[in-house]
């Protein structure tokens, strides 16, 4: 529907030049030529100078000085009539020249910065929209409404908050998950995902609000692996390195084998400087671990090892490049390429994957909260 | 789709201006009518195709489509439905479309004329405006695009800037950019004359009209904006020699200018280079305004979130209008043929004088501008040129302006008698001086108010000398008087009342130095004297907006006991962008005006009040208004005009005619 009328304006724009263009044009009434506008004003001079001496404004003999003075200048203007000519050659040119303007620079342009595929928003329409085709905002703005009608509604401010970050509104989700938890009880999950939203709210800084909410966690479930490496977050932003080194390595320690959190944790562990523990990153780089792959590269020589990891990181940087459709795969990338020591290739893999994935809008999301979280950004 | 198909549209208009910038001029240059003959069409077209794309945008602002990253920034769905359609210029996207819209409307007027210009003129002028029309709409596409579309559409936008919520900047920015952009069509015809080798009295009556308009629209424009910052920015002011301020004078000294010199031009054959100088000189330093809003290099009130690509784009434009119209000046200006000659006691010498004063005024404005930031980006140091400076220079150069102007109406062509204009002028001196004793004694204090005040008697007073001499000098019979009286061109009424107004916005000018100021803490009953009169606040109370929350102060107005009316000067809180705004309460009184402001609400109930009486304020902005009428009663005079080459006649007799406008 919106290329047909795309197609009738381009239609009109070709036509408003063409037309003119194809109108045949000898010395026809609409043609002013320069000499006969010369002559005109001229004659208006002069009727001018009539007309002002008829209303007293001027004396005859003035009027026969400024008559002089425009015959003058008319004489002096008589340039050679140039017949205007009309050639059937320049005219072909010129319609071809044209044509190929608004066909090339119009559609070109247009699909180079024009986004066909959106419709339009208005907000009333919006708002009708049945549930199921409800855009994300308008759920969200239904979710408000009705939660500042029961505000008591615990539930909803639980499912409320993650879209929340989705989203960016990182100070409203904090404030709808201790809602939630003032209203339902406290749960170390909700303490956790409290501080990721004053951290994000932050701009990635351990805000004091975000270090309680981390206190709080640990004190629901002391073991809470969330809350702890963010503990060691917490000390690394404080310059505390032994201790972030110290509490993560404990951590890696205590993980169950194939923790998904575990690479972050490696990738944190090495960029302080200290070898991360326990069996290596490459099995998580390409999929699902496989425990007998992670087992054989483990018994690599070091060089070897590294190779294969290597290896893997770069066959999935190039599976990635032919079909980029995949969140989980640009994040494990980005991941490796850190843990890696490269953080060079990590952000470009970053840029890469945002171009990949736009208008997805949830893998952006995530791919912004781990580059804060890997300190990509910023 | 209605979005999308306005991107689309002006798309389409972009590829159009390149086809009406390429066809009619190739057609020009090689003599071909068919090629010509198609800059009037595609130039109607591309209006209607930037008129489609800015009606697209309009709706997308109604409707509160908050898919548009634009709506998001600057509307917000509870915002008055005029500040809506407003608001659609009242951001940088949108008022570049504005801009656009304006450029085309010009190049459409032009096209509908086309039929009675020379065919060569038509299409050369309407292939430059298209030029200029394609460099802004590609500016627009890469740099400021309005339809840029947000991945996710929030459920509210983040309101326009308070400050622009107002019915001032409903009507501000369009008039203002009518001026600007109808500068753009002198510049093309300008430029047309060079590349067609052409220039003559008659290109000087085909520009004529334009100048008019885009001189009228200015001249109200800059009163408006004067008008608006008077009221909403709550500083009692009506001028701060802001950046953004000059950059709309200085094209305005210009065209003024141009307006002198292309009667010189269109009557005499004369000052031919020199006209086609300021033409182009007036649209660069209209380009030059727009560079210094949105580049980013200064910041005020007006300048819209810039970005240095943006700034870098408009440069390039700026280089490439100017620099390219400047060379080709150059090229062909010695090619012109001397026109008629003139004394230098004449109507010619008066306006060779008018454009001196113009100009110079024009560089003072032009060096305080750009000397700050010149110096700023050389040496890191940072200062404020400020109004001392261009009260002094612009005033020393300008206030002479209005001695000359009765002088200018009263003297012939080719040859004057500054004797006769003197003595006919007795009677306007006479006016002013008695007028100027008035003033001192009434108002007294300062001189120098008392002196500009007298100026402004002259000039007014003046300004009607000639017409009046004109329609008595052939004796004072009512029906004689009466045919003279309807006989007169109306460009002559147009030049008396566009020279009086000018001499209106001076007295009331001048007037500000009697204005009385007082700062204040005010409770409710509290009383003060404002000058002739007294205040008495009555209250404070809260009222809901729309989109604000408004504390509003109940104050009334007395003169020797009998109230004149109240005022609600108030403060809006609007909470989309957490921001205050200060709605000045305005009384007009005999021309002056009580302005009152409630900066500040403190704890303990008590309101800071800034009050000002301002007498005759009012006639700033009339004075503007009635030269806007002057200029359209001229812009109806459709008329050649003929400059009467009068030999020198040994004294003036009251009886002789008078040269004809």
């Amino acid at each position: 529907m919106i290329w047909l009328v795309f197609a009738l304006l381009t239609f009109a724009a070709a036509m408003s030049v063409l037309a003119p263009l194809a109108r045949s044009r000898k010395a026809g009434p609409l043609a002013v030529s320069q000499r006969a506008t010369d002559v005109a004003f001229y004659e208006g001079e002069v009727a001018a100078i009539a007309r002002d001496v008829e209303r007293g404004l001027m004396s005859p003999a003035d009027a026969e000085a400024a008559k002089a003075e425009a015959a003058r200048r008319l004489i002096g203007a008589a340039v050679d009539p140039v017949e205007a000519g009309a050639s059937r050659r320049n005219r072909t040119l010129a319609a071809l020249v044209s044509l190929a303007l608004i066909f090339a620079t119009g559609l070109g342009l247009y699909l180079y910065i024009g986004s066909p595929a959106l419709r339009d928003q208005p907000l009333t329409a919006r708002r009708q929209a049945p549930p199921e085709q409800m855009d994300v905002m308008a759920a969200v703005a239904k979710i408000e409404a009705h939660l500042a009608a029961n505000p008591n509604d615990g539930r909803g401010y639980d499912v409320v908050a993650p879209v929340y970050m989705q989203v960016g509104r990182y100070a409203d989700a904090a404030r709808a998950l201790a809602q939630a938890n003032k209203l339902l009880g406290a749960t170390p999950e909700r303490e956790a995902a409290q501080a990721e939203a004053h951290m994000m709210a932050g701009q990635g800084k351990m805000i004091p609000e975000a270090r309680q909410a981390i206190a709080r966690a640990l004190a629901l479930q002391p073991d809470f692996a969330q809350a702890r490496f963010y503990v060691g977050l917490a000390a690394e932003e404080d310059g505390n390195l032994a201790q972030a080194r110290e509490v993560w390595t404990k951590l890696l320690a205590d993980a169950q084998p194939g923790a998904p959190w575990a690479d972050v944790v490696r990738g944190r562990l090495s960029r302080l400087g200290a070898a991360p523990p326990g069996p290596s990153t490459a099995g998580a780089l390409t999929g699902p671990p496989s425990g007998d792959a992670a087992a054989a590269i483990s018994s690599m020589p070091e060089a070897d090892r590294s190779a294969a990891i290597r290896g893997m990181v770069d066959g999935l940087a190039a599976r990635l490049a032919s079909d980029g459709r995949d969140a989980e795969g640009w994040l494990r990338l980005v991941r490796a390429y850190v843990v890696l020591n490269e953080g060079g290739k990590a952000k470009g893999a970053l840029a890469d994957a945002r171009r990949a994935l736009a208008g997805d809008v949830s893998a952006i999301e995530r791919l912004a909260a781990l580059a804060k979280q890997l300190g990509l950004e910023g | 789709m209605i979005v999308e198909t306005g991107h689309y549209a002006l798309v389409l208009a972009f590829a159009l201006s390149l086809v009406q910038g390429i066809v009619p001029l190739w057609g020009a240059l090689s003599n071909d009518r068919s090629l010509m003959a198609v800059g009037a069409p595609a130039a109607l077209a591309q209006f209607a195709f930037v008129g489609l794309s800015y009606a697209a945008l309009t709706y997308a602002y109604v409707v509160s489509d908050f898919s548009l990253i634009n709506v998001i920034e600057n509307s917000h769905s509870l915002k008055p439905l005029i500040y809506k359609i407003s608001g659609v210029w009242g951001n940088h996207e949108g008022s570049m479309l504005l801009w656009v819209l304006t450029l085309a409307l010009f190049g459409a007027l032009v096209a509908l004329r086309a039929r009675h210009m020379p065919d060569d003129l038509a299409a050369t002028v309407l292939a430059v405006q298209a030029w200029v029309s394609a460099a802004f709409l590609l500016f627009i596409l890469l740099t400021s695009n309005p339809f840029a579309r947000a991945v996710m559409a929030p459920m509210e936008g983040r309101d326009l800037n308070p400050i622009l919520q107002d019915p001032g900047l409903a009507i501000h920015p369009p008039l203002l950019y009518l001026g600007y952009v109808g500068l753009s069509i002198t510049f093309s015809f300008a430029a047309a004359a060079l590349i067609n080798g052409r220039i003559d009295a008659q290109w000087a009556r085909w520009v004529r009209p334009w100048t008019l308009i885009a001189w009228m629209f200015l001249t109200v424009g800059i009163a408006m904006g004067s008008y608006w910052a008077y009221y909403t920015l709550g500083w009692g002011g009506f001028w701060f020699w802001d950046p953004v301020e000059n950059a709309s004078l200085m094209p305005w000294l210009a065209a003024t200018a141009l307006l002198h010199s292309a009667l010189v031009m269109e009557k005499r054959d004369a000052l031919k280079v020199w006209t086609i100088f300021l033409a182009i000189l007036a649209f660069s330093l209209s380009l030059l305004g727009a560079f210094l809003v949105r580049s980013g290099v200064l910041t005020s009130v007006h300048s819209f979130a810039s970005d240095p690509q943006r700034g870098v784009f408009i440069l390039m434009i700026l280089v490439f209008f100017i620099g390219g119209s400047l060379a080709l000046f150059a090229l062909r200006a010695q090619a012109l043929k001397p026109g008629g000659l003139f004394a230098p006691v004449s109507r010619e010498g008066a306006l060779v004088l008018n454009n001196l004063l113009l100009t110079i005024s024009c560089a003072t404005v032009l060096v305080g501008t750009l000397y700050p930031l010149a110096l700023e980006a050389l040496t890191e140091e940072k200062i404020s040129v400020g109004p001392p400076f261009f009260n002094l220079t612009t005033g020393l150069v300008f206030l002479p302006l209005f001695v000359i102007m009765p002088f200018g109406q009263m003297l012939a062509w080719k040859r004057g008698d500054l004797l006769g204009a003197a003595q006919r002028l007795t009677f306007a001196f006479g006016i002013a001086l008695v007028a100027g004793v008035l003033f001192a004694v009434i108002h007294g204090e300062p001189a120098l108010a008392v002196a500009c005040a007298g100026l402004a008697i002259f000039a007014i007073v003046g300004a009607f000398v000639d017409v009046f001499g004109r329609i008595t000098s052939a004796g004072l019979s009512p029906s004689v008087l009466w045919r003279r009286t309807i006989g007169l061109p109306l460009s002559a009424w147009g030049t008396t009342l566009a020279h009086a107004g000018l001499g209106v916005s001076l007295l009331g000018i001048a007037a500000t130095g009697w204005g009385v100021e007082r700062v204040m803490a005010m409770r409710a009953g509290d009383v003060s004297e404002l000058g002739p009169f007294t205040v008495q606040l009555q209250g404070v109370h809260q009222r809901p907006g729309p989109n604000y929350s408004e504390t509003v102060a109940m104050m009334t107005v007395s003169s020797g006991g009998v109230v004149l009316g109240t005022m609600n000067p108030s403060r809006k809180f609007y909470s989309a962008r957490t921001m205050t705004t200060t709605d000045a309460g305005l009384m007009t009184i005999n021309l002056g005006q009580v302005h009152i402001v409630v900066p500040e609400q403190s704890p303990d109930g008590s309101i800071d009040v800034r009050m000002y009486w301002k007498p005759y304020v009012a006639l700033i902005w009339l004075g503007a208004l009635v030269m806007f009428i002057g200029g359209g009663i001229s812009l109806t005079d459709r008329r050649l005009r003929i400059g009467v080459a009068r030999r020198a006649q040994p004294k003036a007799t009251g009886a002789s005619p008078q040269p004809a406008e």
